[in-house]
């Protein structure tokens, strides 16, 4: 297998409870390729991260998986405010999501460093009021 | 421990999911946080959680959970019962506060290691 299996997902950010459907069904896909359960679980985890964080903070995007035959790869690009300290941003804790958002369990500050924890390689590309994009590789 | 042996420790009913009330469980953990969820849970199987909504089906199959159980009387949706139904997961509501669920599930052997974790 050279050329990559190629799942595109477009996540609304108008929904919060649809948040998560892509990352729900990118796992199924995963299963009836017969990966490791490992290794799904942790790509599902950092791409529910990553989906979640497009629709609190950037309000939606695209979500773009590719499977090669020695990694997984997981692309997610938003139009939304951008990030203005990346580095701050990746720091346990914290958070610049509203009492709102905490009230629907989420807003700790863990997702990206969840994201990181969970992938083998992670860049993040953002400017402000342009937009963030997120790169993952898991290796297979 | 079995599932149905859960809903019966709490008084729970079964929302969904009553074919796989015989399956067995073997460690749960407690939290309205979704984020703690996915960021420190490992290898539980049952979440006991007092909050309602579609995220917290779709954060217990993101981390492969067996179980979710709310608390104090909280009721999930329908279209969080098709999530559910959708990804094999059992779904009980239970009249205890989460303090009282967590300590009667614990104190009765459900403990918090993982089927993959060491016992120290
Ligand atoms: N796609 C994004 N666009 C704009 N800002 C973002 C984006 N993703 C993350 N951020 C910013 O980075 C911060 C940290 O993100 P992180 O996912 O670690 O925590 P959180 O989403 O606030 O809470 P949690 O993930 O624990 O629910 C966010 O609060 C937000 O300010
Ligand atoms: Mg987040």
């Amino acid at each position: 297998m050279s050329e990559p299996l190629v799942y595109t997902f477009a996540v609304d950010g108008d929904n919060f409870t649809s948040a998560g459907e892509a990352s729900v069904k990118m796992k199924k896909n995963l299963r009836m390729l017969a990966i490791s359960p490992d290794i799904i679980r942790r790509v599902a985890i950092a791409m529910y991260e990553g989906e979640i964080n497009m629709v609190i903070h950037a309000g939606g995007g695209v979500a773009t998986v590719s499977v090669y035959a020695d990694k997984i790869e997981i692309v997610l690009k938003d139009n939304g405010p951008g990030i203005a300290d990346v580095e701050l941003a990746m720091r346990e804790g914290f958070s610049t999501a509203p009492e709102t958002i905490r009230n629907l369990g989420f807003g700790a500050g863990m997702g990206l460093p969840n994201m990181k924890k969970n992938t083998d390689s992670m860049s993040i590309e953002s400017a402000l009021g342009v937009g963030t994009t997120i790169s993952m590789t898991v290796n297979l | 421990m079995k599932i149905l042996e859960i809903s019966k420790l709490l008084n729970a009913e079964i929302c969904c999911g009553e074919d796989r009330v015989e399956s067995e469980v073997c460690s749960a953990c407690g939290s309205d946080m979704m984020s703690d969820v996915l960021a420190f849970v490992k290898d539980q199987a049952v979440l006991l959680t007092g909050l309602v909504n579609s995220q917290v089906i779709r954060t217990a199959e993101m981390m492969d959970m067996r179980c979710v159980v709310f608390v104090r009387n909280k009721k999930p949706s329908e279209e969080m019962l098709e999530i559910a139904k959708d990804s094999g997961i059992v779904v009980l509501t239970s009249p205890m506060r989460m303090y009282e669920a967590c300590g009667t599930l614990y104190s009765n052997g459900l403990g918090i290691k993982g089927e993959n974790e060491s016992h120290e």
